[in-house]
């Protein structure tokens, strides 16, 4: 009988958590996640017939390849990058902010309410200042009901959040074929916003992207270095340890997600004012939904989202080249950023713990 | 007046049953502990794949010299619709339950990518059919009005009752099937014991990866059963651009208006199905109809503020849900 | 063969370990056909994970089993059930929207429906047997901690388990309901059943059981026949050396009044009272212990104090010193923050340290910093004063880190203990209050942390101290208010009366015998 080895006996694979990992180690494995996404997607491509090598470096070039394609790259990057920025302010203390898209639309309506209609009482300077205010209140305050709720009541805020993403889709469908709609127009569409209240261009693109990198700079301060930064940790963490410490958790739930809303909301404007220069229902166009997926890779990280935003902006960007080039819908962008997200999100698993074969003895570095 | 009701409770059960679908499938999903917030991005899967199976097995069919058969058809499109949108879920699975991710991030992961998947092969097998995908008429017919042998005939309660396409009694009885399931059958008490308590039914020797595995997988089928409604009924077997658009998070609105119970379900869909559609039945002076499309999104998070201010153990989410379980956790 | 038969359970040089920390290391253990086995260790000396590897929980790294005789690979749960194997858990493995009979049927094979009239027949018939008193159609979360513990041994005994294991069943019961568990265990033992029971409390070793096995950190010391031994013995093996059980009580004059509690009333979850005119004084250079059944009312009282849990009646009074100022305040109902602006300083050390003490994911420094990051101006949090004090904490208190900038959550129990502890004492309150301080920690550990508390003491801090230990509670308080279903029993003087008058107070709200114990004693 005790002649069984132990070994025969175990299961075929154990896993055992990681103490530490080298920062080395964890950024190989990510990066070899990434690469077999990419690999998996080739497949794809070659799959349709198509050569993934081609493809792939005419998505780069399609993205980078010329200046006016660059532009159109960041133009795409920023709001995501923003709206990532405010979507980690919620997700830092575990409130599921899933409603970036409605509050872009309704900061975009804000704007659009002085934009469209004030345009010829306001100057160029006080005018854009009145739409950046609208929009951020705006979007603070869609962002501020599902936080009062879930404060007051526990009120799931996935869910919340989510269901006020289609009726501020709504409201702008309502817009445009209402009181809204464009003089003269014979579909329904909100007319555009004059040129000389345009944002301004700085080096080809609206100013914009000088205040997201701002605003990465001044969300990674205000996380690690400030009072109301610790206090949103505090509150991920645990809401006893909050209250045990004397931290209002309604009070930095409603305001957390006040800047959360606000921040998605001045994408709104930045979009509309910008860069679409009238509101559609596409004007959000998914960003809330993508935004979060780039906050939570990026871990929360300001300079993280950066750079995620800017690399899913090449891809939503170079599906346009492969589109035109090769007759690949565009909406492969979609596809491949959903494979490559299947990866690095599986990939953490394996930085977190460590497989051992039957048979393999444990040892410890 | 009357006309206008039968006609409007007509309308609602039919736009009613893809949200009862998506929603079925969400329940079961749930009740295994596993919130998949992918049921927009299933429901897509299975909507492009069944009108592909169908497509391509009449064109098949077709260029052989053959004529297609209806029942055939829809078969191959369910079968096509039920495996996608598994397939979906069996990723999601695969990265919540096996490798531990966070739940919310994939199912949004898994929805992105789902409504990618389903607008780029609907735009791709599009371009290969020269312009648009669309069914022959046979498909068409196969998911239009049954009409049952004098069930049908009978005066006002046929046509309310008996006159339905297949798929909305599928989807009656799925729900009586799963509403059975939970409350007598062995299987289904060992799965609402892993949902709510993992730790407890994993002590129990139920093997948790398993049944996870089973809920939601099939329940990711059922939602793409769901989707396949909106590209063969709803669109009569035409791929339309984002043709789910909203109707899966609708779903996942749905489970909570209806408690988690299947049974319940069937009711709420029918009123989320008439509040889609009301505003072709009914116009309130001074109200614009877009604000009708409002109504679905405003009742839900009513119920959802109304059943967060009274709190009741039972008729609430499955206490394990978004939340991963891993025995040998230390 | 025929040797090994007379064993139930064998274990054979086993091993576990989880990440760098060894729960078991080479651990041999035998139980012997019908015979009751007493596991004794100190908590943290791995006699749970031990038996969570018979349970299917957990699976050896290394090291042989054999269940009657046959060696056997136990990879879940399942597979310990096939071989007659039932545990019965510290925590309480049952499914709350599920009631008594579904629970124990979970999991079963059988018909693919549930019949509920048939299933709750045979748990009734079942619980008869054993004299149990339990209505099978009833929910969990409307069940006692006792009928809940019912359930689980049934659960077992359904599943026609003759190897039964209890992982501390009576941390919870009352010395009556203790007494009630051990009849029917000697029932089960000649009924031919195998039982292996989890302890700590020697007593209890020598009241029950035929053999005591005794881990030590892990490591197996030996197995005595328990009528050839005695405390001392049981003591000597547990933790290694010949120790005094003596806690110091170090004789300290009595201060003034710190706290005064007046008919403190307040609901559950449920809208039960959870309290019901609670009424007691602190003060200052005494410590105040505080013991009852768990959930008798002191987590909600605590809670109360320290502004993290609403009454419906009654008050508070506060009085003691801010920076050489008497200040006298009302506090109920103040929030926490709001009780620190008014210059309380009133410590509060939480039974769920990690849950709400301490934040686990964050550093030694982020977290010394929890309850007074507010003190600084502006908008910026200031880190170099707290680093200091953490580091001063690791070195005064010996806690074992890797350094203050290792996640809290990543520490042992009795360091993580010191962390919070040290974090409390280090804002020098005038009221100390610790829930279960030492529940986990070793027993180097417990002494060091008893220590720090009669510091306190001995710099006039008023304590309260809830304990679960009688013991403990015995001898290192000056005076020991009861509790029982959120009334006070009584409040007594430790060195007057006995274990049991204070095991009858907990189960007696008002019992007679009591009745003198609300007159003040004075230490």
């Amino acid at each position: 009988m005790s002649a069984h080895s132990t070994q025969a006996k175990e299961p075929f694979l154990r896993m055992v958590r990681r103490d530490a990992i080298s920062s080395r180690k964890s950024w190989g494995i990510r990066a070899a996640a990434f690469l077999l996404s990419l690999v998996t997607g080739g497949i794809v491509i070659l799959l349709l017939g198509h050569n993934p090598i081609s493809v792939y470096f005419s998505m780069v070039k399609g993205a980078w390849g010329s200046q006016t394609v660059i532009y159109e790259t960041i133009k795409i990057a920023v709001p995501l990058l923003i709206t990532a920025i405010g979507i980690s302010f919620a997700f830092k203390m575990k409130f599921w902010n899933i409603g970036g898209e409605g509050q872009i639309l309704v900061g975009a309506v804000a704007a659009g309410a002085f934009g469209l209609f004030t345009a010829h009482i306001f100057p160029k300077l006080p005018l854009v200042l009145l739409m950046m205010l609208a929009a951020i209140v705006a979007g603070g305050l869609y962002g501020l009901l599902p936080a009062v709720c879930k404060s007051k009541w526990g009120t799931n805020e996935t869910l919340f959040t989510l269901m006020l993403n289609y009726i501020a889709l709504a409201f702008i469908k309502y817009l445009m074929n209402g009181p809204w709609k464009a003089p003269g127009s014979s579909y329904p569409k909100i007319a555009m916003l004059v040129p000389g209240a345009r944002l301004t261009k700085v080096l080809g693109v609206h100013w914009g992207w000088i205040l997201a990198l701002v605003l990465v700079v001044a969300s990674y301060i205000y996380f690690n270095r400030t009072k109301q930064g610790y206090e949103i940790s505090v509150v991920g963490e645990s809401n006893n340890t909050a209250r045990y410490a004397g931290i209002n958790v309604g009070k930095v739930f409603r305001r957390t997600m006040f800047l959360s809303g606000a921040l998605c909301g001045l994408v709104g404007m930045l979009q509309f004012a910008g860069s679409d220069y009238t509101i559609t229902e596409g004007t959000a166009g998914g960003v809330g939904f993508t935004a979060i997926t780039v906050a939570w890779l990026a871990k929360m990280n300001p300079f993280g989202m950066l750079v995620v935003s800017v690399f899913i902006a090449m891809l939503e960007r170079g599906s346009n080249a492969i589109q035109t080039q090769f007759k690949i819908p565009a909406s492969a962008a979609d596809l491949l950023i959903g494979i490559i997200l299947f990866f690095m999100l599986g990939c953490e698993f394996f930085i977190s713990y460590r497989l051992i074969g039957r048979g393999k003895e444990e040892h410890h570095a | 007046m009357l006309n206008t009701l039968n006609g409007l409770f007509i309308a609602a059960v039919l736009a009613g049953t893809p949200l009862l679908l998506g929603a079925l499938g969400e329940i079961l999903t749930e009740k295994s502990g596993n919130l998949n917030l992918g049921v927009e991005g299933m429901m897509f899967m299975g909507a492009i794949t069944s009108l592909a199976g169908s497509y391509y097995y009449e064109q098949a069919v077709i260029s052989a010299g053959g004529s297609p058969n209806g029942i055939l058809s829809s078969a191959i499109a369910l079968l096509t619709a039920f495996l996608a949108g598994a397939g979906g879920a069996l990723i999601y699975s695969f990265l919540t339950i096996t490798l531990r991710a966070n739940q919310n991030v994939t199912g949004l992961t898994l929805t992105i990518f789902g409504t990618g998947f389903g607008n780029f092969f609907g735009e791709y097998i599009g371009q290969k059919a020269g312009g648009y995908v669309a069914v022959t008429e046979t498909t068409k017919k196969a998911f239009s009005s049954l009409h049952i042998p004098v069930l049908s005939d009978i005066p006002v309660i046929g046509p309310l009752l008996f006159q339905y396409n297949w798929l909305v009694y599928f989807a009656i009885i799925a729900a009586i099937v799963m509403a059975w399931f939970f409350n007598r059958s062995r299987v289904g008490l060992n799965l609402r014991a892993v949902g709510e308590d993992p730790a407890t039914a994993d002590a129990a020797g139920i093997n948790i990866t398993l049944y996870k595995y089973m809920a939601t997988v099939i329940g990711g089928g059922i939602c793409g059963i769901g989707g396949m409604y909106m590209s063969m009924v709803t669109t009569s077997g035409v791929w339309v651009h984002n043709c789910v658009s909203g109707y899966g998070w609708l779903a996942v609105a749905l489970v909570i208006f209806a408690t988690w119970s299947p049974a319940r379900g069937m009711l709420v869909a029918l009123i989320f199905g008439g509040l889609t559609i009301m505003r072709m039945y009914i116009n309130i002076p001074g109200l614009p109809v877009q604000i009708y499309d409002m109504f679905p999104y405003i009742a839900t998070i009513l119920v959802l503020v109304i059943t967060s201010m009274r709190q009741s153990r039972e008729h609430a989410q499955p206490k394990s849900c978004g939340l991963n379980y891993f025995r040998e956790e230390r | 063969m025929s040797g090994a038969a007379e064993y139930a359970v064998k274990m054979h040089h086993v091993t576990k370990t989880f990440g760098k920390v060894t729960a078991n290391k080479d651990v041999n253990l035998e139980l012997r056909k019908g015979e009751i086995l007493a596991l004794l260790g100190e908590n943290g000396s791995g006699k749970t994970t031990l038996m969570n590897m018979l349970s299917g929980i957990y699976f050896p790294d290394h090291g042989e089993i054999y269940v009657k005789g046959e060696e056997v690979t136990i990879r879940s749960p399942k597979d310990s059930f096939t071989l007659g194997i039932g545990m019965i858990h510290q925590h309480f493995k049952l499914v709350d929207v599920l009631t008594a009979a579904e629970n124990i049927v979970l999991g079963m094979e059988g018909k693919a429906t549930v019949n509920r009239r048939e299933i709750n027949k045979k748990v009734r018939e079942l619980a008869e047997k054993y004299g149990f008193d339990l209505e099978p159609s009833k929910k969990i979360y409307n069940m006692s901690v006792s009928e809940k513990q019912t359930v689980e041994i049934l659960k077992v005994l359904y599943k026609g388990a003759d190897i039964l294991i209890l992982d501390e069943p009576t941390a919870v019961l009352t010395p009556q309901e203790t007494d009630r568990l051990f009849a029917v265990l000697r029932n089960m033992k000649k009924d031919g059943k195998s039982i292996i029971i989890i302890t700590h409390k020697l007593n209890e070793v020598l009241a029950i059981s035929d053999r005591v096995a005794i881990l030590r950190k892990g490591e197996y010391i030996g197995v005595v026949n328990t009528s050839e031994t005695d405390q001392t013995q049981l003591t000597e093996m547990m933790v290694g050396r010949p120790i005094s059980l003596e806690i110091e009580r170090p004789l300290v004059e009595r201060g003034e009044k710190r706290l005064q509690v007046i008919d403190l009333t307040c609901l559950n979850g449920d809208g039960v009272k959870a309290l019901d005119n609670v009424s007691f004084e602190a003060y200052g250079g005494e410590i105040l212990g505080i013991a009852g059944i768990a959930g008798s009312g002191q987590k909600e009282l605590c809670e109360i104090i320290a502004g993290l849990y609403p009454s419906i009646g009654g008050s508070v009074l506060y009085s003691g010193n801010h920076e050489g100022v008497p200040v006298q305040e009302r506090i109920l109902g103040l929030k926490p923050d709001e009780i620190v602006k008014k210059g309380i300083s009133m410590a509060f050390v939480p039974e769920d340290r990690l849950g709400m003490g301490l934040v686990a994911g964050m550093d030694m420094t982020d977290n010394v910093m929890l309850r007074s990051y507010k003190s600084n101006k502006g908008i910026f949090v200031d880190r170099r004063n707290p680093k200091e004090l953490a580091e001063r904490l690791v070195d005064e208190l010996e806690i074992v880190t890797p350094g203050v900038d290792t996640p809290v959550g990543r520490l042992s129990g009795g360091n993580v203990q010191k962390v919070l502890l040290g974090r409390e004492i280090a804002c020098h309150p005038s009221v100390l209050i610790v829930a279960y301080p030492v529940r986990g920690l070793d027993i180097n550990s417990s002494y060091r942390i008893y220590d720090l508390l009669n510091e306190q003491k001995k710099k006039g801090v008023a304590v309260i101290f809830i304990g679960e230990d009688l013991d403990v509670l015995m001898q290192l308080s000056d005076r020991i208010m009861v509790m029982c279903g959120g009334k006070v029993s009584g409040i007594v003087d430790p060195r007057e009366v006995t274990k049991e008058d204070i095991g009858l107070m907990m189960i007696h709200a008002g019992d007679p015998k009591s009745g003198s114990g609300n007159e003040e004693v004075t230490a």
